[in-house]
């Protein structure tokens, strides 16, 4: 790993009151990487996100970008969590936050939000570089449904789709704010095992085709040993083991914490 | 010094009152997670109900503390009977409606039985007797607290006091708790969930009847309107002290009823209500969940 | 069963005498000592009620198969309303027709019906507004009512201090406004829910309190009077035909709101609002800036309260805080929901059933506000979406047009 890692987080830590949550967490991520990060329940992944994409300030630490489009080095520590989808981190979440009735498309349309101008004067006059956006927006959204395989739900409510085509939706959704990286909490969660495959497959292509770098918490092992090109192992706020899938079915370790639970399946 | 005490004594009497009402929103709140916006109607009613009883019974002359008790004793069942009533029907069929619904439903009771008093009665302010004795051995200390102020702070402290013990060591009481914390999950474990929100308006609606027997025959009158601004008051008080919770209805009502106490004491009269509604929007922005209240930071 | 039902009744009336008794019965006059006992109400009310609770359960048993129905089905009953409102077949000749009706009204009616008018079609302007803030952004305002006086007493005062004329004043009194939206805004962007609702509440009353003890300022409860009548370029005109020509200036003005208020909620900013309303965090996570979001939706609503308040200046000539308390807030509040929220047309037909009906139904006179507060109970009950419960245009998209 010489390339420059374009996130790369150093001794992260956060408290809540008197309880540390994580402490001291270090991980990076290189372009086109699919990272993983594992752990238990508990031990502070989901904290993990929350404190890259701005909804948590973290207590100490550094969390550092790199867009690889302009090579720019940037510190994100307790930005707003929309100015770190605007710098291009998107994310997902692990209970499923679509906009319920809203439909498909206009889901995938909010994502495009930050990436649009329209201001008040423009969407009262609607001239025609505002027409232009909107039409152009309607066919972007549509063309990322098709990527993730939604174009037949594209105008049903969000809550009427089934479940996991929501999942999948939350992915499209991000992918809309044209990310340079993408954190899925629990993409997989609640899936059928045709569904999870048909999710490894997704992820991958995400990865390959757009460029766009993963960084994902699962708990489903086999999707995670398959996908992930290196994973992180938490465990009570603290980072235990990182390494490629091999390395970590063989540490002493992550067995540990696992203890019980089934690694290599 | 003492026009300090006296401030002091004049905040705890308000902000007893404030509290009796108080605790029927916070409650209501706690359970079904509703601004009960007819909750000052209630109080108005206990009132009404009281001075009808009291004139019925002056006239056949009865004697005076009788009067009183039998007075607040009819207000608090009618009291109790209206807030059940209301329950059933404006709000009850709205359980899985959004909550902007129940609240207008609310404001239409609260228009209702404001104008259904004012109809079957007068929109005059009719006197109502101060039936609180003087008390001898208050004499002393009259220029600082009358017998009435006092009759009010203990009746508040007594009703605080069952009111906690119901709550916490009662079986309607643990049910009310388990509701108030995830009412689907209370329903699968046996709580009869509408028994239980029954039985928190009765006695949310009973302590405001109270009240109203006590205000009113502090203040000397009453009218069909009365309910609207106690009850904003209150309302008040009960977001300020975080509003669901009862230690935090009686902690906001009595800071309420201080800070008007002192501003009108030692500022000006003119600004009081100002005065209370600027410190409430300044606690929120502060504490956005109120004093005591417990900040539900969402799970993301 | 029906002997069941018949019980029920009974029991239920029995209840309601009970519960009614003291009020309806006694009549009592402390400053006489007079006591009245009307017993002839308690009969009405246990007839009253016995009847009615029997429609009550009826119409409730309805209502909840109906939702039985929409469960077992999967799709949601499409009204009445909303069938007509899509079919364009329908909407077009009632455009025209109620063209035609807005053009005649003040000419075939007299001149207290055209004022009736103006007050709803200000009802119009306050309600769209306020449609902005609860219905699409989802935030819970109590205290719009205070927007409303800040266009009245921007025009008024301008007027008397500085002699600024009416077309001078409109745009500046919905600027001032808007700015108090945004006044307002900033310290309540952390606040949701309920806790909105109370401090936009308290606002209400605070800015209402100021302008009625700050005597040098706003002249107190007495208020202002003589504020001049919006003017034509200078024409004379008597009472009557200003009142024409206000009338018709609010039909612009509606129009003009109509306009800009649709095309902001089916625009990028329309859509982010509807994303705020429906979770905060995840509109966040998308990249939209939820503070420059909220602070607009209380801007863009405030301006509509504030075009309103110098209208109802320049039209009643008198303004005084009691025009603007709680009550009007939640006036404004009940125009929209009942209407039905975020929905444009809904909001338009709330504001008239709600200044138009008490109007016409003066027979009911003092009953007037009692029937009100039964309405709206009875609206949230059984049809909780609004008199017109129309579904919001969605983005649709067509393959075979691109």
């Amino acid at each position: 790993m010489d390339m420059e890692p374009i996130l790369d987080v150093k001794q992260l830590t956060m408290d809540f009151g008197g309880l540390r949550a994580l402490d001291s967490v270090d991980l990076d991520v290189s372009q086109g990487e699919i990272v993983a990060l594992i752990g238990p329940n508990g031990a502070g992944k989901t904290t993990f996100f929350n404190c890259i994409t701005g909804i948590y300030d973290p207590t100490g630490g550094d969390i550092m970008i790199t867009a690889p489009k302009n090579g720019r080095t940037q510190r994100i520590n307790g930005i707003k969590p929309n100015l770190v989808t605007e710098k291009g981190l998107a994310r997902t979440f692990q209970n499923i936050r679509l906009f319920q009735n809203m439909t498909v498309l206009e889901n995938v349309m909010i994502g495009c939000h930050c990436r649009m101008k329209a201001g008040i004067l423009g969407a009262v006059l609607r001239g025609i570089s505002t027409r232009r956006e909107e039409e152009a927006v309607i066919q972007k959204s549509y063309s990322i449904l098709k990527k993730i395989g939604l174009e037949k739900y594209v105008n049903e409510f969000a809550k009427n789709l089934p479940y996991g085509a929501q999942r999948r939706l939350e992915i499209a959704r991000a992918m809309a704010t044209e990310p340079f990286m993408l954190l899925l909490d629990e993409p997989a969660a609640g899936m059928n095992p045709q569904e999870t495959r048909e999710l490894d497959e997704l992820i991958v292509k995400i990865c390959e085709t757009e460029g766009i770098s993963i960084l994902l918490i699962e708990h489903d092992m086999k999707l995670v040993m398959s996908l992930s090109d290196r994973i992180f192992v938490m465990d009570y706020g603290k980072k235990i083991a990182q390494g490629t899938p091999a390395e970590i079915r063989k540490n002493p370790a992550v067995i540990k914490a696992y203890l019980g639970e089934e690694i290599d399946a | 010094m003492e026009y300090f005490f006296e401030l002091f004594l004049g905040g705890l009497t308000r902000g007893s009152i404030y509290a009796l009402i108080a605790l029927g929103y916070t409650m209501v709140y706690g359970i079904v997670q509703l601004i009960n916006f007819a909750h000052g109607e209630i109080y108005m009613i206990g009132a009404f109900t009281a001075l009808i009883v009291i004139s019925v019974l002056t006239m056949m002359g009865w004697n005076q503390i009788a009067i009183l008790l039998i007075a607040a004793g009819v207000a608090v069942i009618y009291s109790s009977a209206y807030g059940y009533t209301m329950e059933k029907i404006a709000y009850k069929p709205l359980r899985q409606a959004p909550r902007l619904s129940a609240l207008i439903s609310a404001i239409g009771m609260s228009l209702f039985l404001q104008n259904y008093v004012l109809l079957a009665q007068t929109s005059d302010f009719l006197p109502f007797p101060g039936l609180i004795p003087d008390f001898e051995f208050m004499e002393p200390y009259a220029h600082i607290i009358g017998s009435p102020e006092l009759v009010i702070i203990i009746t508040t402290t007594i009703v605080m006091i069952s009111l906690t013990f119901l709550i916490k060591f009662t079986k309607i009481g643990k049910a009310m708790r388990a509701t108030a914390q995830d009412r689907d999950m209370a329903m699968l474990v046996g709580v009869d969930v509408n028994r239980v929100i029954s039985m928190t308006f009765i006695i949310g609606s009973a302590t405001a009847a109270i009240g109203g027997v006590l205000i009113a025959s502090h203040i000397g009158q009453i009218n069909f309107y009365i309910g609207f601004i106690a009850g904003i008051k209150a309302f008040v008080a009960a977001v300020l002290g975080g509003i669901g919770s009862i230690p935090g209805a009686v902690l906001g009502s009595l800071i309420l009823g201080w800070t008007e106490s002192f501003f009108t004491g030692y500022i000006s009269s003119d600004y009081e209500d100002v005065f209370a509604f600027i410190f409430l929007v300044v606690i929120l922005i502060f504490r956005p969940a109120g004093i005591l209240g417990r900040s539900t930071a969402e799970k993301v | 069963m029906l002997v069941n039902e018949l019980k029920k009744s009974f029991l239920i009336s029995l209840w309601f005498m009970f519960l009614t008794f003291p009020i309806m019965v006694i009549r009592v006059n402390t400053v006489e000592n007079i006591i009245q006992w009307r017993w002839a109400n308690l009969f009405f009310v246990g007839i009253g009620s016995f009847v009615l609770s029997a429609l009550w359960r009826y119409l409730i048993r309805r209502k909840e198969q109906g939702i039985k129905k929409t469960e077992v089905d999967g799709v949601a009953r499409v009204t009445l309303s909303q069938r007509l409102l899509r079919e364009r077949r329908f909407t077009i000749p009632a455009l025209i027709v109620i063209a035609i009706v807005a053009l005649a009204f003040p000419f075939v009616f007299s001149l207290y019906q055209t004022n009736i008018m103006i007050t709803a079609l200000i009802y119009v302007l306050l309600g769209l507004g306020l449609n902005i803030v609860v219905g699409v952004a989802g935030l819970l305002d109590l205290g719009y009512a205070a927007f409303y006086l800040v266009g009245a007493y921007s025009y008024a005062l301008l007027n008397y201090h500085f002699g600024f004329g009416f077309w001078t004043v409109l745009g500046l009194g919905a600027g001032m406004a808007a700015l108090f939206g945004i006044i307002l805004g900033f310290p309540v962007l952390r606040l949701r829910g309920d806790y909105l609702a109370i401090v936009t509440l308290g606002f209400g009353e605070i800015i209402r309190l100021i302008m009625e003890n700050w005597n040098e300022f706003s002249f107190g409860p007495s208020g202002i009077a003589n504020i001049p009548r919006p003017g034509f370029f200078g024409v004379e005109m008597n009472f009557e035909q200003v009142t024409v020509y206000v009338y018709f200036l609010m039909i612009a003005l509606s129009l003009f709101t109509i306009f800009v208020v649709n095309r902001l909620q089916n625009s990028r900013i329309g859509r982010a609002w509807i994303a705020l309303r429906e979770d905060e965090v995840a509109c966040q996570a998308m990249g939209i800036d939820k503070r420059k979001t909220k602070l607009m939706a209380f801007a863009l609503g405030a301006t509509w309260a504030g075009f309103a308040g110098v209208v109802f200046a320049a039209k009643t000539t008198f303004i005084n805080p009691a025009s603007f308390t709680l009550w009007e807030s939640i006036n404004i509040l009940c125009v929209v929901v009942l209407g039905g929220m975020g929905s444009i047309v809904g909001v338009i037909v709330g504001a008239f059933i709600l200044i138009l009906l008490p109007e016409y139904l003066r027979f009911l006179s003092e009953y007037r506000i009692l029937a009100f507060g039964t309405v709206l109970v009875l609206m949230m009950v059984f049809r909780p979406g609004g008199i017109v419960e129309t579904v919001r245009r969605t983005y649709q998209y067509e393959e075979a047009d691109h």
